[in-house]
């Protein structure tokens, strides 16, 4: 079947079978790689992409699903301005440590950080509960996205002095 | 993991849709959300050769109140219903519900009626719509037929659509005066299926005594089960610490659990006890604000 995709704003038409994941197309037909696949049965949220501004676990989406959709990767974060706020704060807040998970996770914190601009810790965390991270413990997580929360509202930044229990 | 293949097709009307499901016969399958059917494809637990998404076809996903009931289209997303203002003002169990249902991208897309639809015990819709008296409207050839969510499973992954029809609507009467609703489950993790749940409804009248009340189960029983013998000691009373205590005994009993990975028998009818106490409390409090 032939379907077309806008991701991360260039459109392409790719001819995919009815089974085709769509983590698949956009990894090996559009080889894009920085969308992971983990666990592959949608408990891990290594693929989250957004498919219309909602954040997917698109291994568990065809990609005939997705037909016509705007898909938005973790490739299509930064701009030639630089990066996405979220990757700042990811960055900054050293919120990752091997980096299979984090492509997923900024991802969801975008839409999160869309829908509710300035979530509390716990609406982070319950936000983030699709997403496993085996490294960090998701604490530094949780402080990137309430970095990129305050930068996104040109609040003041909050410290991203490593704390030490 | 790759699904067996299968033909695609996403009819844009209602009819067209049913009309593809006679055309090919038994193996087709609608397609909803996929949240629940896309995994067991990958798994190749099922196979079907054809597969009929229903994303295209117009005005099947709404919430809205309407002739006396709560109407929810069958294609809306959990997190439409999450975010509907009507549900979060009056509808409080699917608010505490879809919280624990899978995670945020999963609510994205999975549906509320590919969650009905999809016949299993385990899903926590099942057992809201028993304890808040739901409907489901069924399209075929013929037109349109209503089944009470209490003739509406039949088995696991089993239910009243039959083949050639499809769910189209879930109607629920809607919350009448002092009225409160409250779902919670024991799970393990973050998006685990339920190790034992329980959703309440109770309406009130004036002084404070029970006028109606339901209660439904969630992942202990075959089937989502309604636990009645609870219900009937609630109704008509004034719900006393006693009556509550009584009734949680009841759906403990009534329940039909099976030990695995989540926990032995006695420990998910001691869930069920706790849960159905504490939902009771949440949905008579939640009535009388």
């Amino acid at each position: 079947m032939e379907i077309t995709l806008t991701v991360n704003g260039t459109e392409h038409t790719v001819q995919v079978e009815p089974r085709t994941l769509l983590v698949h197309v956009i990894r090996e037909t559009l080889s894009m790689t920085g969308t992971h696949i983990g666990c592959d049965t949608s408990s891990c949220g290594a693929c989250t992409i957004l498919v219309n501004g909602r954040s997917a676990k698109s291994c568990t989406l065809l990609a005939v699903q997705a037909n016509g959709a705007e898909i938005i990767t973790v490739e299509g974060l930064a701009t030639t301005e630089g990066l996405h706020p979220i990757q700042e704060g990811f960055h900054l807040n050293h919120a990752l440590h091997c980096g299979f998970c984090t492509p997923g996770v900024m991802l969801r914190a975008v839409e999160l950080l869309e829908k509710n601009p300035n979530p509390t810790e716990e609406e982070i965390r319950w936000g983030i509960s699709g997403n496993l991270c085996r490294c960090t413990g998701y604490n530094n997580i949780v402080k990137a996205i309430q970095w990129a929360s305050a930068k996104m509202q040109n609040k003041e930044l909050p410290s991203t002095e490593p704390e030490f229990v | 993991m790759i699904a067996e293949n299968f033909v695609y097709s996403a009819p844009t009307s209602l009819s067209e849709a049913i009309s593809l499901l006679h055309e090919y016969g038994d193996d087709a399958k609608i397609l909803a959300g996929g949240h629940s059917l896309i995994p067991m494809m990958k798994l190749r637990f099922a196979a079907p050769t054809h597969l009929i998404d229903l994303k295209d076809i117009p005005g099947l996903s709404y919430v809205r109140e309407e002739d006396g009931y709560l109407k929810i289209g069958a294609m809306t997303r959990e997190v439409e219903m999450e975010d509907a203002a009507v549900v979060r003002e009056k509808y409080h169990i699917f608010g505490d519900a879809t919280k624990l249902i899978a995670d945020p991208q999963v609510r994205n897309f999975g549906t509320i009626g590919g969650n009905l639809a999809h016949g299993d015990a385990a899903n926590d819709h099942p057992a809201v719509m028993i304890a808040l008296g739901a409907e489901v409207e069924i399209a075929s050839q013929d037109g349109k037929r209503i089944v009470p969510i209490d003739d509406f499973f039949y088995g696991f992954y089993t239910t009243a659509v039959q083949h050639g029809e499809v769910l189209t609507e879930i109607r629920l009467p809607a919350a009448n005066g002092r009225y409160g609703t409250a779902y919670h489950k024991a799970e393990r993790k973050a998006g685990d299926y339920a190790t034992a749940g329980v959703a309440v409804m109770v309406q009130l009248d004036e002084q404070g005594q029970c006028l109606r009340a339901g209660i439904g189960l969630t992942n202990v029983n075959p089937l989502p089960m309604r636990a009645s013998r609870s219900e009937a000691v609630l109704v008509g009373s004034q719900l006393t610490a006693e009556v509550i205590e009584q009734a949680a005994q009841m759906a403990s009993e009534d329940c039909n659990p099976s030990a695995d990975l989540r926990g032995d028998e006695d420990y998910k009818r001691h869930l069920v006890k706790v849960i159905t106490k504490r939902m009771l409390h949440q949905a008579i409090s939640r009535a009388k604000k």
